[in-house]
């Protein structure tokens, strides 16, 4: 159990089974009056936030959260199926857990899965992921400016800006935070 | 270190002083290592080997007003254990003055006409609201009629003041409910309601007021049962200061402030916390 003068901005706590994030703090005392604790709470699950004010005399649980090592082994309709690098057990992620990460996702990839009570809750990707173009016009030849870019198309669908200079059957790296090109790694 | 604050400070303290030497106040001095800080359910002092850093000059200014002296304030450092935020430092400057025969409602034009010594930005009507008035138009409920400290903090700090920060200028808000008197008296005619104000500037809580407590009895009654209350929830008790509360029966009518000299720098330099301008915080 936390004391409410242990909260800080950043504490994951869990209130009613769910576990939350204190997104906010402030420290507060009215006039004469006792010290209050008022916090902007997101809650994990379902990414809802809301204010919450604590009495010094309350206590907030503890939230234990467990990440674990996994690797992508397949795909099982809308599921993404991951390993257990250490016990080979299978967790299966929704799609719309992943989100836009869902087009990061290749073969034997290396992931951190962060779990509550053994329910996900959020996975981690390493930054980078190498992927092919499927699609994009023909770029200059000797054009390597990197700073006018053009769209493109990954083998999965997924569509992202390149440079110019990219051509068809190029691998590149991707920064899997915010689905951004971020260097060609061969030529096709 | 911001090399603005420390200039800025110096003008309001000198300001400050000019104020109250115009009005014939005098400066004084009272202890700052004490044996008996005030007793306040909510308010815990700074141990300081087998004394305590005084919380407030409070009961060394009501014992020189028994003396005879008339108009006094005293700008100084005080301190609070624990309280550690945007707006809360545990070591702060206070000014803190008194003066006799006069009320809470005569400090409150004495306070305006500080405010607007040190600043322009405050001229103009404040608004005044009784804590019932306040509650009802606010948050539902009125705390003097049945009183429910949890509640009354948990509204005032989510609803009244959050309501207060809409309000254009300067916000006073009185007539607090008799529980949370602290040390100003009842008022005569209406024994539900204690003579106390406390003003917010931009939102923030900046001073507070009353007209003092001159009745020996009731004083050591209230700090006989903060001191209960303080034990039950397993709180340092403090000892009660005889001499203060013998000091009261020739004590004159007498209306004090308390307001604190960082968050007012920090108001009039448009900073929304007081790191900003602590040099050595």
């Amino acid at each position: 159990m936390y004391s409410a003068s242990d909260l800080k901005k950043g504490l994951k706590i869990e209130i009613d089974g769910d576990p939350c994030m204190i997104t906010n703090f402030e420290f507060s005392k009215p006039g004469k009056g006792q010290a209050l604790y008022r916090c902007k709470i997101k809650n994990l699950v379902t990414g809802n936030t809301f204010d919450k004010t604590y009495r010094s005399v309350e206590k907030i649980n503890r939230c234990a959260l467990i990440s674990r090592d996994f690797t992508f082994s397949y795909i099982d309709g809308l599921d993404y199926v991951f390993s257990d690098n250490e016990t080979y057990e299978e967790v299966h992620l929704n799609e719309e857990l992943l989100g836009d990460l869902k087009n990061f996702i290749v073969d034997d990839m290396q992931v951190e899965i962060l779990f509550h009570n053994d329910r996900a809750l959020d996975i981690t990707l390493p930054n980078f992921v190498e992927m092919v173009i499927a699609e994009t016009e023909p770029g200059a030849r000797g054009d390597t400016a990197t700073n006018v870019m053009k769209p493109a198309k990954i083998e999965n669908g997924y569509e992202l800006n390149v440079p110019i200079f990219i051509n068809e059957g190029d691998t590149i790296r991707i920064d899997t935070r915010d689905g951004s090109y971020s260097d060609r790694v061969s030529k096709g | 270190m911001q090399y603005e604050s420390i200039i800025q400070r110096d003008v309001l303290m000198r300001g400050i002083r000019a104020f109250f030497y115009d009005r014939d106040y005098i400066e004084v001095e009272t202890p700052i290592r004490i044996e008996t800080p005030c007793m306040e359910l909510h308010i815990d002092a700074e141990p300081s080997g087998d004394q305590y850093l005084r919380t407030s000059p409070e009961i060394y200014h009501k014992q020189l007003l028994a003396a005879g002296h008339e108009r006094i304030f005293e700008l100084g450092k005080c301190f609070r254990h624990g309280e550690r935020g945007p707006l809360h430092h545990p070591e702060y400057t206070m000014l803190e003055w008194y003066r006799s025969h006069a009320d809470y409602m005569d400090m409150l034009d004495e306070t305006k006409a500080l405010i607007d010594s040190v600043s322009d930005a405050f001229r103009g009507e404040w608004s005044v609201f009784s804590v019932a008035e306040a509650f009802q138009k606010y948050a539902g409920w009125n705390p003097v009629e049945d009183f429910d400290e949890d509640r009354f903090d948990l509204d005032l700090v989510e609803k009244v003041e959050p309501a207060f920060r809409r309000i254009r200028g300067p916000v006073v808000l009185k007539d607090y409910p008799a529980d949370a008197a602290a040390l100003s008296r009842r008022k005569p005619d209406d024994p539900l309601v204690a003579e106390r104000w406390e003003l917010y500037l931009n939102g923030i809580e900046l001073a507070n007021a009353y007209s003092e407590l001159t009745d020996p009895v009731e004083q050591r009654r209230r700090f006989t049962d903060c001191a209960q209350q303080r034990k039950e929830r397993g709180k340092e008790v403090y000892p009660i200061d005889d001499a203060f509360i013998e000091s009261l029966a020739s004590m004159p009518p007498s209306g004090g402030v308390a307001l604190g000299v960082d968050r007012l720098l920090m108001i009039l330099s448009g900073e929304s916390s007081l790191d900003r301008l602590l040099p050595f915080r």
